[in-house]
Parts: structure tokens; C-alpha cells; sequence
């Protein structure tokens, strides 16, 4: 069993869908801005621009530490947090890669949707294990 | 004593502060004081060979360490750094 919650409206989540589809077959990211622990809920979310190297997008995403400040002062202009990041796996399921796990911060929530021929399919949250060995998945409600 | 914000996720490991004041000379030995105070902090902006994960970021005044002397950047008590992740994966 999960051993944290992730709560998001359906809307948002929608939301994340849409961008995944959008940026179809590219990766598509962003991050979640929410309040609070067990539950953790997201609020709103910020899409940012992918900015690894056009040839890597459908494989890769890059967000910029200029991008990762940027959303932190934007939660904290709406009085929230960045309480994670949000990204899509084109033709991939929604599980986290090891090249995920190598890059993964600390008490981020990792939610991951699978996109299918252009058409998100299925989300997972996971987050990392604090000796960073692997990821716990986050029941989503 | 210089100044260390930290991004949102690094909270978590220094009791939920958002900024702290800290000893030393250069960046490298900020970076000691932090990780010496909060033990917990150091597998996640360091790897098995010491060096800066590549997702962590250190600004000082702004700047980034990596177009300064990188870990031997010089720091003045006045000074601001911020440790900012970049978010990657695949």
C-alpha cells in the first residue's frame, strides 16, 4: 500500500492530461503547487517550457533552475508550495525510469502520466526513497 | 556568516527552514557546514565522488557558481547563495 496521498481535483488533473497530449510526442512537464502533508494536496499547476535539446525532448525534460525559482516565487506570490513536478512518458507507461530516479529530488511528489499514440491514458505519483535507491508510489485521490 | 536560501524540497531536511547563516571562506565550505549540521541533506546535492549532483544549481549574489571558480568561489559574510535544483528526467 502507498504510504502518502496525493490529492488532486480531477480538473487539475485533466489539466496535466491535456498537456501531455499537447506536447505529444514531445515530453511535457511542469510543476505542481500545492499546501501541505498527509494529505499532500495540489492546487494549481505551472507548465513550463521543456528545454532539453529538440532532438532529446521525446525522451528528455529539462527544467532550468531560472524556471525551478521562478515557480517558487510564484507559490509563494499564491501562498503555496512547489510540491512537486509533473511529466509525461509518450508511448511509455507511467512508471519512473532509472535516468528519473538518477535526477530526483527529495520530498517532491512525481507525477507521471502515460501518453498513447497522443492520448493520456493513465497517471502514477511516486516519491523518492531518502537513501534515493528507488521510488514509493503515492496513492492518488 | 553568509546566507543560504534553499529551494522547497531541500526544506525538509534543515526542520523546515528557508534560509540559513552559515560559516566559511569559499562555497566548498558552506556546503561542509550545511551537510556537517544536517547530515541527511548530503546524498542529495552530493555524489558517491564528492562532486555536486548535476541538478543542484548554487547561486552566490545571482550568479551562478559554475561561471565563478565553482566550489572555490570566495564567499564574504555579506553574501547571498541559493542552492536551486534544475528538474530533469526522462
Amino acid at each position: 500500500m502507498p504510504s502518502s496521498t496525493l490529492e488532486i481535483p480531477p480538473h487539475t488533473l485533466e489539466q496535466i492530461h491535456t498537456h501531455g497530449e499537447t506536447t505529444y510526442p514531445e515530453e511535457g512537464a511542469g510543476f505542481l503547487l500545492g499546501t501541505g502533508e498527509d494529505p499532500r494536496r495540489v492546487a494549481a499547476i505551472l507548465p513550463l517550457t521543456n528545454t532539453r535539446e529538440e532532438v532529446a525532448r521525446r525522451r528528455r525534460y529539462l527544467i532550468s533552475p531560472e524556471d525551478t525559482l521562478f515557480a517558487e516565487m510564484e507559490a509563494d506570490r499564491r501562498g503555496l508550495l512547489v510540491v512537486g513536478v509533473f511529466h509525461s512518458h509518450p508511448d511509455h507507461p507511467e512508471i519512473p525510469s532509472e535516468y528519473d530516479r538518477e535526477w530526483a529530488l527529495p520530498w517532491f511528489s512525481y507525477l507521471i502520466t502515460s501518453v498513447q499514440d497522443g492520448r493520456a491514458v493513465a497517471s502514477r505519483a511516486w516519491r523518492l526513497s531518502d537513501d534515493r535507491s528507488g521510488f514509493e508510489e503515492e496513492l492518488i485521490v | 556568516m553568509a546566507t543560504l536560501r534553499l529551494s522547497t524540497p531541500l526544506r525538509a531536511y534543515v526542520d523546515g527552514k528557508a534560509e540559513l547563516t552559515l560559516d566559511g571562506e569559499t562555497v566548498a565550505d558552506t556546503m561542509q557546514s550545511l551537510t556537517e549540521q544536517y547530515p541527511t541533506l548530503r546524498a542529495h546535492l552530493f555524489n558517491a565522488q564528492g562532486e555536486l549532483r548535476p541538478f543542484v544549481h548554487l547561486f552566490i549574489n545571482n550568479e551562478d557558481i559554475r561561471h565563478l571558480q565553482g566550489l572555490d568561489t570566495p564567499v564574504q559574510p555579506e553574501d547571498r547563495l541559493m542552492l536551486v535544483p534544475s528538474i530533469a528526467g526522462g
